[in-house]
């Protein structure tokens, strides 16, 4: 019917179109639920030699944000360094109440570097919230989550989601070395079992994880898989999915410009249907099912 | 006061003078903007056969801009007739089809195509390889740009307006073939042919070498090439090129653009479109501005007396 209704405008070139203003139609009902807002720095501080802890203060549409889903903070710019585009970052909590949103993050960049600089006190300009977050069916008595790195921020936010929906979870978290493990207190304080794996300990590579992964199965605790930061980890879940039938969900990075789905930069090979087809991470995603991705 | 936006682009009257820049603009910015409030929608860039575009990296960013090498990913017409338009029609600004085609032939039947209800103008983008002038773009010379341009006026009744390439020697002359093929406005420019190398890996940063430079870093030259098409033709210009600001804007406006396009700066703020609007609205209230036509090409060209001094009579 809308099609109908613009009919009339597209007539000749020279025919005058109708401006907005005197437009017939009338003004929709719109609300936001993306916003670009300077929020209150109330934390940045060092977790451990790599990692970040980033609280701000932030509106009502960005406080309801949901695990999975990612904001694009605008980084103030380290000396020397001038990064131009918003940097991706996963919700790591958010206290709707309390209006409040968290990150995690780990200095890589020109980006990260101008985000450790910030103190409290300080605007930040932070974009969302972004992306299809995690899809948690109450209905599941107990899922494993899986994460390496900054994969283990992500992953946050869903223990404590499930844990509201009176799901158990159990979390297998990998890194280098021990001293690097983020986020265990705060996955065992939403009641999760965590177990960690390390390069250091020669506990963290995939044939290990994989006898984890099928104990657990055979404890009837893994009803379904969720998992970031790490292809050889998703990979290995994949193959038991498939033996076993057990559902999954993986959230995927790429690099992003508009985080919107506006500029097709960030586009990943997905295995869908017999056939590999490009999605967008930003809008598509970031959370897709475990079987369509590709490491 | 109220200021009177509208202006008026070969036959299409615009509520306002700011719409999105093609490839810059999709359905997902409706979460952070108010999509009755732009001048006009223009599409990403849409090509008759599915295409996935340019391998990975596709992007980089540099101090005050970015290079892409998208290319054009497109789902192809079909697609579009289905979902693209449909979604478009519930909108109330007029919606302008950005195309492409490696041939001339290609872009006339394109054009024939998508001549129908819901389609307000079309958009040629003719900055990308033209097959049969070995991958030159067809706007880097006046014959190629005069050539498609004359195909696309006969196989459309729509306002057809035509992209031009900032990547070409004498972008005047192309403009001249451009309005004296048919076309009813110019869109300058695209992006400007770049490149970045990565200096850990000794490799170029793009997947596919080079790519095409925007946002701020651009602007200066842009509006140079704005201004001198302005000069050369008499068909309205629409300007394209690092506009993140009302202010910058207003320049182009000046410099002779009867439209402007914004495109990176969404990327930065969602919003940057409708801070734009709102922000030319009240330079024009300030100064006692009625209509923003008013703007358009009033930049100041000849000798005229010392002005006064900054100091004593500061701007704002
Ligand atoms: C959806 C999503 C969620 C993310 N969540 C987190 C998180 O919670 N914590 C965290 O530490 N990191 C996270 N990342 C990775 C983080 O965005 C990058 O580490 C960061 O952008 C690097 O920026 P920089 O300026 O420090 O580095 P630079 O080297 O300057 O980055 C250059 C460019 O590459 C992009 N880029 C670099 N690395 C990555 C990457 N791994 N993924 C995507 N883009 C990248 C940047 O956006 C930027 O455009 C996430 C990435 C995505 C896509
Ligand atoms: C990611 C990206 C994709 C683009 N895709 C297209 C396209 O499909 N068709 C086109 O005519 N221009 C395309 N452009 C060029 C823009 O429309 C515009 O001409 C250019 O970016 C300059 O404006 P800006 O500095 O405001 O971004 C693209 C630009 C960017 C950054
Ligand atoms: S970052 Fe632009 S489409 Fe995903």
């Amino acid at each position: 019917m809308a099609i109908e209704q613009s009919v009339s405008m597209a007539t000749a070139k020279d025919s005058f179109f109708i401006a907005a203003a005197d437009d017939a139609r009338p003004p929709r009902d719109w609300t936001e639920t993306v916003v670009a807002e300077r929020g209150e720095v109330l934390l940045n501080q060092a977790v451990n030699a790599e990692y970040r802890h980033l609280v701000v203060r932030c509106g009502p549409v960005a406080a309801k944000a949901v695990a999975g889903q990612f904001f694009q903070l605008l980084c103030p710019h380290p000396e020397g360094e001038q990064p131009f585009l918003r940097r991706p970052m996963s919700l790591y909590g958010v206290d709707p109440a309390k209006s409040e949103v968290e990150f995690l993050y780990k200095v890589t960049g020109a980006g990260t570097r101008g985000l450790a600089l910030i103190a409290p006190g300080d605007r930040l300009d932070i974009m969302g919230p972004l992306g299809k977050g995690f899809d948690l069916d109450p209905g599941l008595r107990h899922i494993v989550a899986v994460g390496r790195g900054a994969g283990l921020a992500t992953l946050a936010p869903l223990a404590k989601a499930a844990r509201a929906n009176g799901t158990r979870v159990t979390a297998i978290f990998s890194a280098r070395r021990p001293d690097l493990l983020v986020s265990v207190d705060l996955f065992r304080g939403h009641g999760a079992e965590v177990i960690t794996v390390t390069d250091s300990q020669g506990t963290s590579g995939p044939a290990h994880v994989e006898r984890i992964l099928r104990g657990l199965i055979a404890d009837g605790r893994a009803e379904a898989f969720f998992t970031c930061g790490s292809s050889r980890l998703m990979r290995v879940q994949q193959r038991l999915a498939r033996e076993f039938a057990i559902a999954g969900q993986v959230a995927m990075e790429q690099q992003m410009a508009c985080g919107l789905g506006l500029c097709f930069c960030c586009v990943r090979d997905f295995h869908v249907g017999g056939e590999i087809v490009h999605r967008r991470v930003c809008w598509d995603g970031p959370v897709f099912d475990l079987m369509e991705a590709l490491p | 006061m109220t200021v009177d936006l509208a202006v008026g682009i070969g036959g299409l009257r615009l509520a306002n003078p700011v719409m999105p820049a093609s490839g810059t603009f999709a359905e997902g910015l409706d979460k952070a903007v108010d999509f009755d409030r732009l001048g006009a929608f223009v599409t990403k860039t849409i090509t008759r056969e599915l295409r996935t575009g340019n391998p990975l990296p596709r992007v980089v960013e540099r101090p005050g801009g970015l290079i892409n090498s998208i290319g054009i990913p497109s789902k192809g017409v079909p697609y579009f007739l289905a979902h693209t338009l449909p979604y478009y029609g519930r909108f109330r600004p007029p919606l302008v089809v950005s195309i492409s085609a490696p041939t001339a032939e290609g872009f006339a039947s394109l054009a024939a195509e998508l001549t129908r209800p819901g389609i307000a103008a079309i958009e040629a983008n003719i900055s990308c390889p033209n097959i049969e002038e070995d991958g030159k773009a067809f706007a880097m010379r006046a014959a190629s740009t005069e050539a498609v341009v004359r195909q696309l006026r006969a196989a459309t009744s729509l306002p057809l307006w035509v992209k031009l390439t900032p990547n070409t020697g004498d972008l005047p002359e192309v403009a001249r073939a451009a309005e004296a093929a048919g076309a009813d406005a110019l869109v300058v420019a695209n992006t400007i042919l770049a490149m970045a190398i990565d200096l850990q890996t000794f490799r170029p940063s793009l997947g596919s070498v080079m790519g095409g430079l925007s946002g701020p870093a651009v602007k200066p030259i842009v509006l140079r090439q704005v201004f001198q098409c302005a000069q050369a033709v008499d068909i309205p210009v629409i300007g394209c090129g690092g506009i993140s600001t009302a202010e910058d804007a207003i320049e182009y406006l000046l410099a002779g653009a009867s439209a402007v396009q914004v495109g990176t700066a969404t990327f930065v703020q969602p919003a940057a479109m409708t801070t734009i609007i709102d922000g030319i609205g009240r330079f024009c209230e300030k100064r006692d501005i009625a209509r923003v036509a008013d703007l358009i090409g009033a930049v100041v060209t000849e000798e005229a007396d010392q002005p006064d001094l900054a100091w004593v009579a500061p701007a704002e």
